[in-house]
């Protein structure tokens, strides 16, 4: 392979090692170029995990439901002086005239703990189209309408099948319906139409036997570690050591003792198929629905199910084939929000037709509120647009101005690059650290009003300023200097030059730079943080000086908060924030698109 | 108030520029050269007087704050005044009452020294606004009889403007000044309360600060070891996972990536830059970390719910486009000369990239990575959301940990105490935290400037 | 060649400098762009509504010295300049004068046409609005229209005033810069390399411009085409290495010259 052939060697390319080489060499190759399209595929899965976790999240809490009741307006209740005057139409107790209007749909729902029940599926906002519309209207005092009435968070979520799944299956053989003491109902079913749901419940026993055994396993699995370092903590003499290591060893032994009992009466229960059940409200919700009403199992066997009526029957007559049902509810009562008898009425006023899904639109016009269904993002929204406000006016004039300077007149000296270098490190202190400066400086120095826009902008505008110099500086320096050769060739100063020819000529880039900058001041949340952007404000700003928060920050109060309901809200809330974000992005890309030249 | 004194001085303002303007006009149609058009004589005029308008604004204002306070303090008893909680407390009510809003309990001294403070403030205020009128007709006044043909109004007028772009720029200056400020006195005040020693290296950290004065000076131990290992171990998790992603995926866009998959993933990168933080940390905190916790328990493993690693991974994945965007950079700026000589002895493109274009750019990559590193040590919300509060001294990704920004924010968002060590403290994280990220991007841009060179 | 031992040749005062006014006096200027010097010692006369011509080869400092006529090397960053330029007896450097005034005074045209990316008429106005020439709209567009003719531009640009002056072709582009330094009434005009981007049609045009010109304009031309010095200028300098090797009347200089390293240029020895 090394011989001389008239002074060149010789190389065999073509030999099988040579050739097995190659194949390798290639393989790598083939393996590296993998890594990066790799690298890229899991970016983009992130983002598509992200998105789709979110609009998951958050799309449905842009509908609502509401109850669709026509409601008397009595004027005795409304308005007793009939004088129409707004002020007195607005003290009526709307809220109770929506809610005796509910009632009414229930006849049977007689005591106070029921009511109580009842009235907690409305929202506590859900007088407030009825009374706006009267007022707006007083002349329908007397006449009935249909106004929806908002129902509670959690009744929503029942809708949005959030809580629990429902599910009604025709039962196929006959049945007798009795009456039993105490109000309770009897139905018989000699075909043991309720094998299934009684195998169902055993199923569940059996998951939790399943949970309890790795509980004790989990326990014990202490042992042994404990034990040796008690022989340790003896053997060293060491009696408080081993004082606490022996406690806790009990402790262990005790707790894993009473979880095994446990653990062995619900084997029990789980394996004897055919013995009847007891049911708690640890256990899915079985139910017969049967002549238009509603029993909830207390104890079920295969043939037999017994309980009381969430909703009463209209007769005890006995039950064909298909014209009666069983009814699951799958998760456990007391593993949500909303209870079994609270979801009989809510289905019934379903079946009635008086529930009605329509858009959220509060969510967008009304401010922060403690109750999910009536909190809003306008606050939050008009707080994020007064804060960008400030923000753009005061770093947009600023930045452009510093750009200039540092492009067109700065003297190569010491100062300059001071502050060229200053710039570049202030793009990269991290944001929190300008809310240090906020609350230090602006809030405990200058003493400007804490939680307002105006600090926010004044914070946000620092924050961003360092960008928009830099896109400034990139943008006035992409102009061609022949423009400024010309204008000054005709007699025009350095300053006309400047801000008649380059300035304009640099002007979308400097917007594409300083809406990018925006966008980023919008998204903007650890700053306002220090500077006590994050109270609870219910009413919307109506200035840069009023207690305001802003988009982000509203999104990080709601992610804190324990409901569900506000869980969607919250990602509907970032729903919001993203759309504005791509629309800002957007618009930047077009202007670039749009009005970027080729020299 | 305010908008009066600015409405008024910004009126005057434009009627200089009219009469001068018309003054510079009427001089040039008697058939004077002038040395300026008359705009500028106008815009000179307008630029003075604002100059002056604005001076006495920035002066008066303040002084007047301050004088009505020390009036508002001198009305009130000693015991309240000598009382710093007390005099805090009565400052704020005062500040209510002036804004026109109802204060629970507030008693008649409170209410006269309120009216005091408006009184002054009104009084301060109205003096102001005649000093600035005033000065800025004096200087209309003057200006106006300075007009004449050689007046070099346009040089005099971008002279002004020169120094008040110049003032724009310095802006930038003045707020690292104020950053510096704000984090020094306040560290130094902490600094007096606890020992530097016991807070660098301090393995405690656990800022309670008695509630009461009978509690003992202040309960808390302050030592930032724990915070340093949450920051760091956080941190770690998040170049594990930003750095072979957005290494490779750079590679790959320099390298490899036609014009049209760079117009697909350009884009891709850029949408997971401008996603706000607060919403990574809500995916972090709600989808990722109970996933994270869920295959823990399926394998038997216990996963505190706010473990570190979830909290690492969505920052790996919050940095992964400055990785690669600034990977990309470097790697683009290699000259294709060496590429050339690569591929001229028959070397694969992989090997070209591994043995010439990697070791080129090196020094650019490493600042890419120094500075992501400092991105995630100063995040704030995802930690905030997704990361714990309690400073567990660990280096287990399963267990929770606390970071600096964590504390900075738990500290000082609600009610704080003044001048408290506890507060202090948030204080000197802070500190620490804008002198590492400083170093670390100084550094990185060090490297990179001194690469440039080399390059271009 | 060694350029430090160069001496200025001084044949006899050109005649054109002779019959017409100077308008431009030169005296011992050195032109330093930091540390390096770009023009030794340089002086030079040249003569009112006449055309003279700066040539020699590239890097030799005659774009340098055209712009120290108008001062434009004031916005280059370091670049130093001492001597003295006299305009009409007035010294250009002297402190008082504010070189804002002095290019309304001394026009320039550049190598590559650079209109503003404005309209035709904005193009040419913009200077006479700058500088006040114009006290109302109809006075502007008898300005507008007056330079765009005596450009010879008029007749082709005149129904589209309004459209961008970048959209004209690269001739009518220098047309419309020279319309745009004319507009301003200036008393010289310096044309750096006007040609150099242009066709020859477009060439041939200009060229028959700047002999119009010159009835009312001292035009001084940097080019480095000889046979377009000769064609329209009166007077020729030829630079070397950023001395002033010789000048003298065109012809004089194309038939006669006096110096070698001149021979050696206009023969085509090196360029």
């Amino acid at each position: 392979m090394t011989d001389l052939i008239d002074g060149r060697r010789a190389s065999d390319y073509s030999s099988t090692a040579a050739k097995r080489r190659l194949v390798k060499r290639y393989r790598a190759e083939a393996r590296f170029r993998a890594y990066g399209v790799l690298g890229l595929i899991l970016t983009a899965a992130f983002l598509a995990v992200l998105f789709i976790d979110i609009l998951g999240k958050g799309l449905p809490a842009f509908w609502q439901h509401s109850l669709m009741l026509r409601t008397p307006l009595v004027p005795a209740e409304i308005d007793p002086l009939g004088a129409h005057d707004p002020k007195q139409i607005a003290s009526a107790d709307f809220g109770k005239i929506v809610k005796d209007v509910l009632a009414s749909q229930f006849p049977y729902v007689k005591s106070r703990a029921e009511r109580k029940l009842l009235n907690s599926l409305l929202s506590s906002g859900a007088a407030d189209a009825l009374r706006d519309r009267v007022i707006a209207n007083p002349a329908l005092i007397g006449t009935t309408v249909a106004t929806p009435a908002l129902l509670s968070a959690d009744a929503d979520l029942f809708f949005k099948g959030r809580l629990t799944k429902v599910e009604a299956e025709p039962a196929k053989s006959a049945a007798t319906l009795n009456i039993q003491p105490q109000e309770r109902y009897e139905i018989l079913s000699p075909d043991g139409a309720f094998a299934a749901s009684l195998a169902e419940i055993k199923r569940h026993l059996g998951a939790r036997v399943a949970l309890l055994r790795a509980e004790v396993q989990g326990l014990l699995a202490q042992r042994p570690e404990i034990a040796s370092r008690l022989a340790q903590a003896r053997d060293g003499g060491n009696s408080a050591e081993a004082l606490r290591l022996e406690n806790s060893l009990q402790s262990i032994d005790l707790k894993s003792a009473e979880l095994q009992t446990r653990m062995q009466n619900l084997e029990i229960r789980a394996s004897s198929s055919s013995a009847s059940e007891k049911l708690d409200a640890t256990l899915p919700s079985i139910l017969a629905a049967a002549n238009g009403g509603l029993i909830k199992a207390e104890e079920i066997s295969a043939d037999r199910l017994i309980g009381p009526a969430l909703v009463p029957p209209r007769s005890a007559a006995s039950l064909a084939p298909g014209d009666w049902s069983i009814v699951t509810y799958q998760t456990p009562q007391s593993f949500r929000r909303i209870a079994d008898q609270q979801i009989a009425w809510l289905e019934h006023l379903k079946g009635q037709g008086l529930i009605d899904r329509h858009f959220n639109t509060r969510f967008f016009t009304s401010g922060d509120s403690r109750e999910p269904e009536l909190a809003g993002i306008r606050g939050a929204l008009v707080g994020s647009l007064l804060t960008l406000l400030v923000t753009i006016v005061l770093c947009l004039p600023v930045g452009v101005a510093a750009a200039i300077y540092l492009e067109e007149f700065a003297p190569k000296n010491r100062l300059t690059e001071i502050i060229e270098v200053n710039i570049n490190n202030l793009a990269a202190v991290p944001s929190i650290v300008f809310g240090l400066l906020g609350l230090a400086l602006f809030l405990n120095t200058f003493g400007l009003p804490r939680s307002a826009a105006l600090v926010g902008g004044l914070v946000l505008a620092l924050l961003v300023l360092p960008t928009i110099i830099i896109a400034g500086r990139a943008s006035l320096r992409a102009v061609p200097p022949s423009i400024k050769d010309a204008a000054l060739a005709v007699g025009a100063s350095h300053q006309q030059a400047v801000f008649h020819h380059v300035l304009p000529l640099a002007m979308p880039g400097i917007m594409t730079g300083t809406i990018i900058g925006m966008a980023h001041a919008l998204g903007e949340t650890a700053p306002l943080l220090m500077i006590g952007m994050v109270a609870f404000i219910v009413d919307v700003p109506s200035g840069i000086t009023d207690s305001a928060t802003v988009l982000p920050v509203q999104i990080y109060l709601w992610s804190d908060l324990p409901e569900i309901a506000f869980e969607a809200k919250t990602a509907a809330a970032i729903i919001v924030l993203l759309a504005v974000l791509f629309v800002m992005n957007g618009t930047a890309i077009v202007l670039r698109r749009r009005f970027e030249r080729r020299w | 108030m305010a908008a009066t004194y600015l409405l008024c001085t910004a009126g005057l303002a434009v009627l200089s520029f009219f009469l001068a303007a018309s003054r510079a006009r009427a001089l040039a149609t008697t058939g004077a050269a002038l040395h300026s058009r008359p705009s500028y004589h106008g815009l000179f005029l307008a630029s003075l007087v604002l100059t002056a308008a604005f001076a006495i604004f920035a002066l008066g204002w303040p002084l007047t704050g301050w004088l009505a306070e020390k009036y508002a303090l001198s009305v009130l008893p000693a015991h309240v005044t000598t009382d710093p909680v007390g005099r805090d407390t009565a400052l704020r009510d005062i500040g209510e009452i002036v804004q026109r809003r109802e204060v629970a309990g507030a008693n008649s001294e409170i209410i006269g020294a309120a009216a005091a403070y408006a009184r002054i403030t009104w009084l301060g205020r109205v003096i102001t606004l005649i000093a600035g009128l005033a000065a800025a007709a004096a200087l209309l006044l003057n200006g106006w009889n300075r007009i004449s043909s050689y007046f070099p109004a346009r040089n005099y007028f971008e002279r002004w403007v020169e120094y008040l772009v110049f003032a724009c720029a310095a802006v930038a200056v003045l707020t690292t000044v104020g950053i510096v400020f704000s984090v020094v006195f306040e560290t130094l005040r902490f600094f007096q309360l606890v020992s530097p020693v016991d807070f660098l290296f301090g393995l405690e950290w656990n800022p309670q600060t008695a509630l009461r004065a009978d509690q003992g000076e202040f309960g808390g131990s302050f030592g930032i070891v724990p915070l340093i290992t949450g920051t760091l171990l956080i941190t770690t998790i998040a170049i594990l996972v930003a750095g072979p992603i957005g290494l490779t995926a750079a590679i790959f866009m320099s390298e490899y990536a036609s014009s049209r998959t760079r117009a697909f993933v350009k884009p891709m990168l850029e949408i997971l830059a401008g996603i706000p933080t607060v919403v990574l940390g809500f995916f972090a905190a709600l989808t990722v970390a109970p996933f994270i916790r869920n295959i823990g328990t399926a394998v038997g493993l216990s996963v505190a719910s706010e473990s570190a690693l979830a909290a690492g991974l969505v920052m790996g994945v919050m940095i992964i486009p400055f990785v690669s965007s600034l990977s990309d950079d470097v790697m683009n700026a290699v000259p294709q000369s060496l590429r050339d000589g690569s591929y001229a002895m028959g070397s694969t493109r992989s090997e070209t990239i591994k043995k010439v274009v990697l070791p080129a750019a090196l020094p650019g990559i490493v600042s890419a990575f120094m500075l992501a590193i400092s991105r995630a040590i100063g995040e704030t919300m995802i930690v905030v959301m997704a990361a714990g509060l309690a400073a567990n001294l660990t280096f287990n990704p399963l267990a929770a940990v606390t970071t600096f920004t964590v504390q900075i924010k738990t500290i000082l968002v609600g009610d704080q105490e003044f001048d408290s060590a506890k507060t202090l403290s948030a204080f000197a994280l802070g500190f620490v935290l804008f002198f590492l990220t400083l170093a670390l991007n100084v550094l990185a841009l060090r490297i990179v400037r001194r690469y440039r060179e080399r390059y271009d | 060649m060694d350029a430090s031992n160069t001496t200025v040749m001084t044949p006899a005062v050109p005649a054109i400098i002779a019959e017409r006014p100077i308008k431009i006096r030169a005296r011992n200027v050195d032109v330093f762009y930091g540390d390096k010097q770009a023009i030794y010692d340089l002086s030079i006369d040249i003569p009112d509504r006449a055309v003279s011509a700066l040539i020699g080869p590239s890097g030799c400092g005659k774009s340098t010295f055209l712009r120290t006529l108008n001062r434009m090397n004031d916005t280059i960053p370091n670049a130093r300049v001492t001597g003295t330029v006299e305009l009409d007896r007035e010294n250009i450097y002297s402190r008082d004068l504010d070189p804002v005034l002095l290019r309304a005074r001394v026009g320039m045209v550049f190598q590559k046409p650079n209109p503003f990316p404005k309209s035709i008429y904005e193009n040419v106005a913009y200077g006479p609005r700058i500088h006040g020439l114009a006290h109302n709209k109809g006075a502007l567009d008898e300005i507008v229209v007056s330079s765009l003719k005596r450009a010879g531009l008029f007749d082709e640009v005149k129904d589209r005033l309004a459209s961008p002056g970048t959209g004209l072709s690269g001739g009518q582009q220098q047309r419309l810069c020279i319309a745009r330094a004319i507009a301003v009434n200036p008393e010289v005009i310096l044309m750096d390399e006007p040609c150099s981007a242009l066709d020859p049609i477009a060439t041939a045009r200009i060229e028959e411009l700047i002999d119009e010109l010159k009835q009312n304009f001292c035009i001084v031309i940097v080019t480095h085409s000889m046979q377009q010095a000769a064609r329209v200028s009166q007077l020729t300098a030829f630079f070397h290495l950023g001395h002033l090797v010789e000048m003298g009347d065109t012809d004089e200089i194309f038939t006669n010259p006096q110096d070698q390293r001149t021979q050696d240029y206009i023969t085509g020895r090196f360029g």
